[in-house]
């Protein structure tokens, strides 16, 4: 009895709400890529995937079917195991940070206290398996990748991790949904909307993204530390990175965006649940980063390195001591 | 008042916001790429594509393997053999060309005194195996008869420049 009741049902519920997350997860990972491919192409004037379904919306499916149905490549130089297990890393880390987000109030999967830090831990250690890759596959172009990503990952995580205090100050808590709840009032891009703007910057950086993606870089690097990976190896550095869009998209949307919030507390708005609100959210940062995509070419190694330190750096800096200045000044920090 | 002004723009992004105000116009452009194998885009009368050999009207094969074409091939693509016919007339008795040889100059058709050997509107013969691409007589032959009503049209647009 007691082994049903104290350890069987609550593991199956547990899995049960993890299938719940990752599930929509991995679905919503698979139409971003159909996404990107939409968006740049009309912002290209090209139409985009159409051959395969209607607009061509069964291509993700074709394009899985593909990778899985392809043989994985081991070069004969590469450290095996750790050349396996760098793509499974970087997904596996993509999807556990999830865990901390609410969805909705009282949607999320651990309640913890240090939702915060959980998140910013889960999303440096990301570099972990990226670094791993360059190495593993001892290739100079994939080592170069992953050097590049390890400087970069660390020199846009201080910024963010100092955007990140400037949150805790105004909320009083490291629960991500106590700070999606201060936010009732007024969503925290208002008054704090220059760091709005560089935590978003940073995440792009953090995401490997264009046009941060000098790990990748195809046209210097030939792909940098992907260069040597093929077939579900490949496809899992690829759902990893467009998880970790997503999450990052996730983690603006509560840092930020006001979460589960409706932008109006009246009628029309209110009616909407908070987890439609939240995915409403989540889109339109995810639009913006294939917006910042196919918009700007790619910075050069010293520029990203000068934005992350000379500018970013001190304006986070700066903004910090502002901010905590003016609360204090004005008696509005939170009990 | 020049420092000032610099770093206002800087700071406020508004050379990156011009940027992304661009590309988000852009999406709402009609799109001027076609859908292809749905959508084709206008071939001139002028195409140099897939070679056919045409016939005349009484199903009479036009060549009459005079072999000009074979000797202005600047890949030496063409390939002809020939004796007279029990009637007494002269054609060939192998007409072939190695498609992966051909460079798709034309010269043939222009070398060609009676508008036997010409290419045609068709672009789309890829195949699997190298051995499809090495064209004989008949293969030519049923091109022809394919395409016989686009070729005829197309050497009649193109008439009035020559």
């Amino acid at each position: 009895m007691d082994f049903w009741s104290v350890y069987a049902w609550p593991t199956i519920l547990i899995v049960l709400s993890i299938l719940a997350i990752v599930v929509p997860i991995i679905l919503s990972v698979a139409y971003l890529t159909l996404a990107e491919r939409k968006i740049m192409g009309a912002m290209q004037l090209r139409q985009g995937p159409m051959v395969v379904g209607p607009f061509g919306l069964l291509q993700p499916i074709a394009d899985g079917v593909k990778l899985m149905a392809k043989e994985t490549i081991v070069p004969s130089g590469a450290n095996r195991v750790v050349f396996i297990v760098a793509p499974m890393l970087t997904f596996f880390l993509a999807l556990v940070a999830w865990a901390v987000i609410p969805f909705d109030d009282g949607w999320v999967l651990a309640d913890i206290n240090v939702g915060i830090l959980y998140l910013f831990a889960i999303s440096s250690l990301g570099v972990y398996g990226i670094v791993m890759a360059g190495w593993a596959s001892n290739s100079r172009y994939a080592f170069l990748g992953g050097l590049r990503s390890a400087a970069q990952m660390v020199s846009y995580e201080v910024s963010i991790g100092f955007i990140i205090i400037t949150v805790l100050l105004c909320v009083g808590s490291l629960n991500l949904s106590d700070i999606v709840r201060a936010q009732e009032d007024l969503w925290f891009f208002i008054p704090l909307f220059p760091m709005f703007v560089i935590f978003f910057v940073s995440t792009v950086a953090e995401t490997n993204r264009l046009p941060f993606d000098l790990p990748e870089g195809e046209s210097e690097l030939a792909g940098g530390f992907m260069v040597e990976y093929s077939a579900m190896t490949y496809a899992l550095f690829f759902l990893g990175e467009y998880a970790n869009m997503i999450l990052m998209s996730g983690m603006t949307t509560v840092l930020f965006l006001g979460g589960w919030l409706p932008p109006f507390d009246f009628a029309p708005f209110t009616w909407i649940p908070g987890v439609v609100w939240f995915a409403l959210k989540v889109a339109a940062c995810l639009f913006v980063f294939i917006w910042i995509r196919a918009t700007f070419p790619r910075y050069r190694y010293d520029q990203l390195m000068r934005l992350g330190w000379k500018v970013f750096l001190p304006l986070s800096l700066l903004w910090i001591v502002v901010t905590a200045g003016a609360l204090i000044a004005f008696d509005w920090l939170p009990e | 008042m020049a420092f000032i002004d610099r770093t206002a723009r800087s700071l406020l992004l508004t050379e990156l916001l011009s940027g992304m105000a661009l590309t988000f116009k852009a999406m709402f452009k009609p799109k001027v790429t076609l859908n292809y194998p749905y959508e084709k885009g206008p071939l001139s009368p002028r195409f140099r594509g897939e070679h056919a050999l045409r016939r005349y009207p009484n199903g009479e094969e036009r060549c009459i393997a005079c072999k000009l074409c074979e000797a202005i091939c600047p890949a030496q693509a063409i390939t002809i053999e020939a004796e007279p016919r029990e009637d007494g007339s002269r054609r060939t008795t192998r007409y072939d060309i190695d498609m992966t040889k051909c460079i798709y100059c034309g010269f043939c058709q222009e070398a060609c005194p009676v508008d036997a050997i010409v290419e045609g509107p068709n672009f789309e013969f890829a195949t699997e195996t190298r051995e499809e691409l090495y064209y004989n007589k008949q293969k030519l032959l049923e091109n022809g008869d394919r395409w016989e009503a686009q070729l005829a049209a197309n050497i009649a647009a193109d008439a009035p420049y020559r």
